[in-house]
C-alpha cells in the first residue's frame, strides 16, 4: 500500500515551519571591497597634524629598533627575533590608540607595539633573548605577555574585556594576530564569545601575506579575512595596514565603539613583511623578489614622510631630529644588551606554584647543591 | 590524622544524608556569596544547572553575570576564563565531561599552568578546572575516560580528586580560594553516593596536598584516590575474611603528592597497592610505586603493585565492569604481596 492510498491520506496537509529570521542583519556587517586609505587621499586633510607627526616619529624608532634587534640576532645576543620592518604602521596604531587603562594582547612578533605602549625596549626582548619568559609586569603595563602560540591570546583578551565590564570599568582590549592565526580554533572561539557577550574588544589581524612560508591563497578560501566577522556578528573594517594614519582612525572607531558597548570588532590591516619570518628563516624559498620590491614602494615611513612634506609639516631638518632620537634609543639598546643578564637559577623553581611543594623544595635543594659544588670548582680553578 | 569517619563522629546527629553532587554545589553557592569575584563558566550550567546538576540554582541566585551560559567552545570558555583571571576574577569552568576538556588543552598546558611562571609570579591564575571524570556511569565513548596522568604531568597545576561528600565540599572550597590553578576532577559515579553531613556546619577537612589514612590496618596499604576509594574500603572489609588487616589511603590530590603521609604508611605495613581506574601503563600508579620504592626499600616485603584499568581507549559501556578495577581484582593483588611465599 503507498502513501497515496491510506484513508485519509488525502486530507493530510504537513504543518508548516515556524518563521524563520535572522538573528542579525548581516549587511553593515562586511568590509568594505577596499582597504581603507587616508595617507595620499583627501581624507588625510581632516587628520590632526599632531597626531601624524607624533606615529612618524614612531615609526621612524620602530623601524630602527627592528634593524636593532636583528642586527643583535647576528651578535648572538637575542636567541631570535621576527622583525615587523614593514608593518610598523600596524604595531604603533594599535599600541597609539588605546588608553592608559586599556589592554594591549600582543603576539609574539608585536614587540614594537609593547614598546610604542611604553615598555621599556629591553623588557620587551626578555623573551626573545632567553633569560625570562616575560621580562615586565603585565598589570603594571596591562600589556599580556607576548604570546607564542597561535590566536590563544585572543580568548583572554575577551575574558578580560568582560570582566571589565562587568566590573563596570571602561576598558577596552585589543588583541593582535597574524594571517596565519586566523586558522586557528582559538581565533574562532574568541571571535564568537567576543560577539556574544558584546565584549568591548577589537581584533587587530596583520594580514602581512604569509605564515611563515604559506601564502594567504593557502590559508583561507574567505573574500578577505575581515569577512569573517559577519559569520560572528560582529563588524569587519578592511584598511590598508601601511597607512599609519588610517589604522589608527579605523583602530580608533572601532575602540571607542566598543567603550560605548557596541560589541567587539574585527579589522583586517593589509600589509607585508618585509623581512623573513625570523633571522632563522630564508624567504628566497617562498617569494619572489620583485613582490617584495612592489612592496617596497608602498613602504609607511615613505608613505608618511611624502604627506607630511608635501604638507609642509616636516622638513629635513625635522626628519634628521626624528632619526637621531631613533639612533639614541638603537645605541641605549644596543649597550644595555650587550651587559649579560644576572640570572638566579634558584627563581627556577621560585614561580611554580604560590606555595613550593615538597617534591619542588628537593629539587631546589638539590640544584643548590649543584651549583655550591660548581662554584666550589672554579673557585678552586681561581685560586691556583 | 584526622579521618572522615572521626569527624563524622563528632557531627553526629547535626548531619542528614546528602549526595556529593549537592555538596559540589553548596561550595559553588558559599564560595560565591563570600567572594564576589567567584564566577561559574561552562555549557549548561546556567539555566539547567549542569547536566549533573551541580551548578542548580547559581544563576537564580547570583544572576547570569556571575553564573554563565557560555557558547559550546571549551578553548573559548578556558581561555576567557584566563582573562577573567588576568583582570581579577576568580573563575570556576566546568567541562561537562572529561573527554570534552581536550579542545582546551592548550589553553591549559600553555596558558593556565604557567603564567604565574612566565611573569614571575606577576600573574598568577586563579581558576578551577571542574572535570566530571571517570567511569562507571554507563556513559557512551568519550564521557568515561580517566585523564588524571594528562594533567599531573603538568607542572603548574594542581589536581585535586575528592572521594567523599566531606571532601567534594571542602577541597572545591579550597581549590576555589587557591591563586595556583586547579584541576578538579570529579568522580561521575560518586555524584550520588551519599554522606552524612551538615552543609550549615561543614567540617574541616586537611587541606589540599594532604592524604588521608581512611582505614588503619598493618598487614598492607592500599593507596588510591577518587572513585576507587570506595572499592578499596569494600576491598578491605573483605580482606579481613582471609586475616589481612588493610590500611587504605586517599590521596586527594595528585599534585600536590603527599609522599610523607604514603611512605609512613607502607613503612609501617611493609607492603603496597596502588589502585586506580585510569590505565596502568604511564598512569599515576607507576609515578607513585617508584616514589614508594624510593622510600621504602628496605621496609618492603615485595614489590609495589599496581591495579589499574586496561590500557585501552574506554570501552563500550556494557564491557566497562571488565575495565574498571572491582573488588576482585584489588583482592588477587593483595595475595600476590605475599611475595616471599610463592616466590
Amino acid at each position: 500500500m503507498t502513501v497515496q492510498e491510506l484513508p485519509g491520506a488525502a486530507a493530510y496537509r504537513p504543518t508548516p515551519p515556524p518563521a524563520w529570521k535572522p538573528l542579525t542583519d548581516p549587511a553593515p556587517l562586511l568590509p568594505d571591497p577596499e582597504p581603507y586609505r587616508v595617507l595620499g587621499t583627501d581624507a588625510a586633510a581632516d587628520v590632526d597634524p599632531e597626531l601624524l607627526l607624533r606615529l612618524y616619529g614612531e615609526l621612524v624608532r620602530g623601524r630602527r629598533y627592528n634593524t636593532q634587534a636583528t642586527a643583535l640576532t647576528k651578535q648572538g645576543r637575542l636567541a631570535v627575533y621576527p622583525s615587523s620592518t614593514g608593518q610598523e604602521a600596524c604595531e604603533i596604531a594599535a599600541a597609539l590608540v588605546l588608553e592608559e587603562r586599556d589592554w594591549l594582547f600582543p603576539s609574539y612578533r608585536d614587540t614594537l607595539a609593547a614598546v610604542a605602549r611604553g615598555l621599556d625596549p629591553v623588557e620587551a626582548l626578555t623573551l626573545l633573548r632567553g633569560d625570562r619568559h616575560t621580562g615586565y609586569d603585565p598589570r603594571e603595563h596591562r600589556i599580556a605577555p607576548l604570546c607564542t602560540p597561535l590566536a590563544t591570546q585572543l580568548p583572554h583578551a575577551v575574558g578580560l574585556a568582560h570582566a571589565a565590564r562587568l566590573k563596570g570599568d571602561d576598558v577596552v582590549a585589543l588583541a593582535m594576530v597574524g594571517d596565519g592565526g586566523t586558522s586557528e580554533g582559538d581565533f574562532h572561539e574568541a571571535l564568537n564569545f567576543a560577539a556574544v557577550w558584546r565584549a568591548p574588544v577589537v581584533f587587530l589581524v596583520q594580514n602581512n601575506g604569509f605564515a611563515i612560508s604559506v601564502p594567504l591563497a593557502k590559508q583561507t578560501a574567505a573574500p578577505s579575512l575581515a569577512h569573517k566577522a559577519v559569520g560572528y556578528g560582529m563588524p569587519g573594517r578592511l584598511v590598508d595596514g601601511n597607512d599609519a594614519a588610517a589604522v589608527h582612525q579605523v583602530l580608533g572607531e572601532a575602540v571607542a565603539r566598543a567603550r560605548r558597548g557596541g560589541g567587539p570588532t574585527l579589522v583586517e590591516a593589509v600589509t607585508y613583511r618585509m623581512e623573513a619570518h625570523t633571522n632563522a628563516d630564508d624567504a628566497t624559498r617562498y617569494r619572489v623578489d620583485s613582490e617584495v620590491e612592489a612592496w617596497r614602494a608602498h613602504d609607511p615611513i615613505r608613505l608618511l614622510e611624502r604627506e607630511l612634506t608635501g604638507r609642509g609639516l616636516l622638513d629635513e631638518d625635522g626628519i634628521g631630529t626624528v632619526r637621531e632620537a631613533a639612533e639614541r634609543m638603537a645605541a641605549g639598546l644596543r649597550e644595555q644588551m650587550n651587559a649579560d643578564p644576572v640570572l638566579d637559577p634558584m627563581d627556577l623553581f621560585a614561580h611554580v606554584y604560590e606555595e613550593q611543594t615538597e617534591q619542588l623544595r628537593e629539587q631546589a635543594a638539590r640544584l643548590r647543591v649543584e651549583l655550591d659544588a660548581e662554584h666550589g670548582e672554579s673557585g678552586a680553578e681561581e685560586g691556583r | 590524622m584526622t579521618t572522615v569517619a572521626t569527624m563524622a563522629g563528632e557531627r553526629a546527629g547535626t548531619a542528614k544524608p546528602a549526595t556529593m553532587a549537592q555538596a559540589l554545589g553548596r561550595a559553588l553557592r558559599d564560595s560565591m556569596a563570600e567572594d564576589p569575584t567567584v564566577h561559574v563558566l561552562g555549557e549548561d550550567v546556567g539555566t539547567l544547572g549542569g547536566v549533573f546538576r551541580v551548578t542548580d540554582g547559581l544563576a537564580k541566585e547570583f544572576g547570569d553575570d556571575r553564573c554563565t551560559d557560555t557558547p559550546l567552545a571549551e578553548a573559548g570558555i578556558l581561555g576567557a576564563a584566563v582573562g577573567m583571571a588576568m583582570y581579577g576574577l576568580r573563575p570556576v569552568v566546568e567541562m561537562q565531561f572529561d573527554a570534552f576538556a581536550y579542545p582546551a588543552f592548550e589553553q591549559l598546558i600553555s596558558h593556565v599552568a604557567k603564567m604565574r611562571n612566565r611573569t614571575r609570579g606577576a600573574m598568577p591564575l586563579p581558576i578551577t578546572v571542574r572535570v566530571p571524570y571517570g567511569g562507571g556511569i554507563g556513559g557512551v565513548e568519550h564521557h568515561s575516560d580517566s585523564s588524571e596522568a594528562y594533567y599531573m604531568a603538568t607542572p603548574g597545576l594542581h589536581v585535586v580528586m575528592p572521594a567523599t561528600v566531606e571532601d567534594a565540599y571542602g577541597l572545591l572550597r579550597e581549590s576555589i580560594a587557591s591563586d595556583d590553578p586547579v584541576v578538579f576532577l570529579e568522580p561521575k559515579r560518586l555524584y550520588w553516593s551519599k554522606a552524612a553531613w551538615s552543609p550549615d556546619a561543614p567540617a574541616a577537612v586537611e587541606p589540599i596536598g594532604r592524604a588521608v589514612v581512611r582505614r588503619s590496618g598493618r598487614s598492607a596499604t592500599l593507596i588510591t584516590y577518587g572513585p576507587s576509594l570506595p572499592v578499596c574500603m569494600e576491598a578491605a572489609e573483605a580482606a579481613t575474611a582471609e586475616g589481612w588487616d588493610l590500611e587504605v589511603v586517599d590521596l586527594r590530590s595528585l599534585v600536590p603528592f603527599d609522599d610523607e603521609t604514603v611512605a609512613a604508611s607502607v613503612r609501617r605495613t611493609g607492603r603496597a597497592v596502588v589502585v586506580h581506574e585510569s590505565s596502568g601503563f604511564g598512569g599515576p600508579g607507576g609515578e607513585i610505586a617508584a616514589r614508594v620504592t624510593e622510600r621504602c626499600f628496605h621496609h618492603l616485603e615485595a614489590p609495589v603493585l599496581r591495579v589499574a584499568g586496561f590500557d585501552i581507549p574506554y570501552p563500550p559501556p556494557m564491557q566497562e565492569r571488565h575495565h574498571l578495577p572491582g573488588v576482585d581484582r584489588v583482592l588477587d593483588a593483595v595475595a600476590r604481596l605475599q611475595w616471599e611465599a610463592d616466590n
